[in-house]
């Protein structure tokens, strides 16, 4: 993929203290996201993850601390240069009205298009690349509400791919995919790294985290628990500790960590 | 990969701007009064005749004076509240949004009625009904984010419940203040309620012109922003959209629009459903195309809906609102049917 030359900027979050509705979420969360980096965030459901992932979007304020890219915060960027620089993929996406899947992931060109004016033949050239890649061009003119879950988390990944971005972040891109999409998704996402960009992907499948991603930050309740190689951050004592559950962890055959839950740990 | 094209547009409005062409000429041809497609060929085109040797004669009058300015205002109402149709269904992310539906067009109305009504006691020329509609429908509309909390906050029944609640509200304050202010011509106050081009004055022509061209202006320049809006609030920003600076201004301009429209033609229903819902079907979603083309068949649509009014019963006339609300109605609860049937499960 063409891509704008890349910073050496990193996404950094500094200190970062969150409230939802009132509830205190996070507090003190600090790690960055390097040029060339692929960083995975595990941890319990609703420990804030999303919630990390909406706040480097500037889509949600942190009650204290900022998440700054490079010298500049998120919140402090204009909407239009943000989205130039970093892409969300979300879990789901509904849409009321019958877009097409090619109209879709077009879409993610409008940060680098002016207001008023129709797709250049540069940009179909990109999302018609997009959907080759991630093999789904075969979609291109279908209603996007006709698709199953695991096919609109591949168009929303292909739109974040065409917005062409330094950072990815990714909420569980592998959720809903078959074993072949899985490694095609992360195979992009390595891709992405290796050209220059930067992605922060959630995920709860810790074989594939250990296995794709350089660092792992994983979260308890409250904070970040862990920081690091995949193999120092999901020991069974960490799991143990933050998952709550036994955890068989040892290395493949060809040297990735693997995570195997067992059972429930006994409680203290 | 099918996409919008300057090709797929140009062939789309031309066949629009075909059809809508079609249809003024055979509204300006149509009425209780014998003169028909010749007169108006001769008047406007010079066929058959020079438009001089007419002038001054009953046809000339008839077309000029009385079918013209009707044909005037119906394709500016009808193009404002198509697009104002577009516009709120984006915004809310509602298929079933509409300015009557939801009550903008009430509370433009009942604000128009209080000045008509009221507007003498306090020294306020009637000039300032439209400024008036102008400013309920804006009413109206923060009314509605208010309730439903935002969009898609409340699902597809909580806006619209709002909206009808506010209306039956909205005709119970017309009725009332037409009364008080002595309006005792049922018929008039009738005639706001269910909407109508027949007490059409030209001089509002030119302030309703201007209002529509405003909010076609914004919404044309908008409409890639109504794309990614349309898609939700937070995915649109994490796109690049101004949300809030672009949904301000696109609720400001439709609300002048919707006002501007009731103003002239009193509560014509169910026009921002219909024609939609119908180009969707045929265009797709794009509201770089969907926008014009709304407008385009919007204008269209009421014409043709004024002209069957105008003749289906001999020597009487329909509002026009009856007609568009007889096709509407049912429409509306069909699309409801569906959308509820749709909705993912909480």
């Amino acid at each position: 993929m063409t891509s704008v030359s890349k910073s050496n900027e990193a996404l950094r979050f500094e200190d970062i203290s969150v409230e939802l509705g009132g509830q205190p979420i996070l507090e003190n969360v600090c790690f960055e996201v390097a040029p060339g980096e692929v960083v995975g965030l595990v941890g319990r459901n609703g420990v804030g993850k999303t919630t990390l992932l909406r706040l480097a979007a500037g889509s949600l304020r942190p009650k204290s601390g900022s998440i700054m890219l490079g010298e500049t915060s998120v919140l402090s960027i204009s909407r239009r240069l943000l989205a130039q620089r970093l892409a969300l993929v979300p879990q789901d996406l509904h849409v009321p009205f019958p877009f097409s899947v090619g109209e879709l992931v077009l879409m993610g060109r409008a940060p680098h298009q002016p207001l008023v004016g129709l797709e250049s033949e540069a940009d179909v050239t990109l999302a018609l690349a997009a959907l080759e890649r991630l093999g789904i061009s075969h979609l291109s003119d279908r209603g996007i509400e006709t698709l199953s879950g695991g096919e609109r988390q591949l168009v929303l990944f292909a739109r974040a791919l065409v917005q062409d971005p330094q950072f990815l972040l990714l909420d569980e891109p592998t959720a809903f995919l078959d074993l072949k999409h899985r490694v095609e998704v992360l195979r992009e996402i390595r891709a992405f790294a290796r050209s220059g960009g930067a992605a922060l992907v959630v995920s709860h499948d810790l074989s594939l985290a250990a296995r794709s991603c350089d660092r792992i930050v994983l979260l308890e309740t409250g904070g970040v628990a862990a920081v690091g190689s995949p193999r120092d951050v999901l020991t069974a004592e960490n799991l143990r500790h933050t998952f709550g559950i036994e955890t068989l962890t040892f290395l493949g055959p060809d040297g990735a960590l693997v995570v195997v839950p067992r059972g429930f740990a006994e409680q203290p | 990969m099918k996409r919008l094209s300057l090709a797929r547009m140009v062939l789309v409005l031309g066949v629009l701007c075909l059809g809508l062409g079609l249809i003024s000429v055979n509204a300006l041809a149509t009425g209780p009064s014998n003169i028909g497609l010749a007169e108006v060929v001769q008047l406007f085109f010079g066929v058959g005749g020079s438009a001089a040797d007419l002038r001054g004669e009953p046809a000339a009058d008839i077309v000029l004076g009385i079918r013209l300015p009707r044909l005037v205002l119906g394709l500016l109402v009808g193009a404002a509240l198509a697009t104002a149709g577009v516009i709120f269904q984006a915004l809310l992310r509602n298929p079933l949004a509409d300015p009557y539906v939801l009550g903008v067009s009430g509370g433009a109305a009942l604000a128009g009625i209080a000045v008509l009504a009221l507007g003498g006691l306090f020294g306020i020329a009637t000039s300032f009904v439209p400024i008036a509609a102008f400013g309920g429908g804006l009413l109206a509309t923060a009314l509605l984010y208010w309730v439903s909390g935002g969009p898609g906050r409340s699902g597809p029944t909580g806006l619209l419940l709002t909206g009808v609640v506010f209306n039956a509200f909205a005709s119970a304050g017309i009725v009332f203040l037409a009364s008080i202010a002595g309006f005792f011509d049922g018929s008039r106050i009738f005639m706001w309620l269910i909407g109508h081009l027949s007490a059409v004055e030209i001089d509002a022509a030119g302030m309703v012109a201007i209002s529509v061209l405003i909010g076609l202006v914004v919404a044309c320049a908008l409409s890639r922003s109504l794309n990614l809006i349309a898609l939700g609030d937070e995915t649109a920003a994490q796109l690049g959209v101004p949300v809030d600076r672009h949904r301000r201004l696109l609720l400001l301009s439709t609300s002048l629009m919707v006002g501007a429209a009731v103003a002239v033609s009193g509560l014509i229903g169910f026009v921002g459903l219909i024609v939609p819902h119908s180009l969707r079907l045929v265009i797709g979603s794009d509201h770089r195309l969907l926008i014009p083309a709304a407008a385009l068949t919007g204008a269209g649509f009421l014409v043709l809906s004024d002209t069957i009014a105008r003749t289906i019963l001999d020597g009487r006339e329909l509002p026009v609102g009856a007609i568009t609300a007889l096709i509407g109605g049912p429409l509306f609860i069909f699309l409801l049917r569906r959308a509820q049937s749709r909705r993912p499960l909480p």
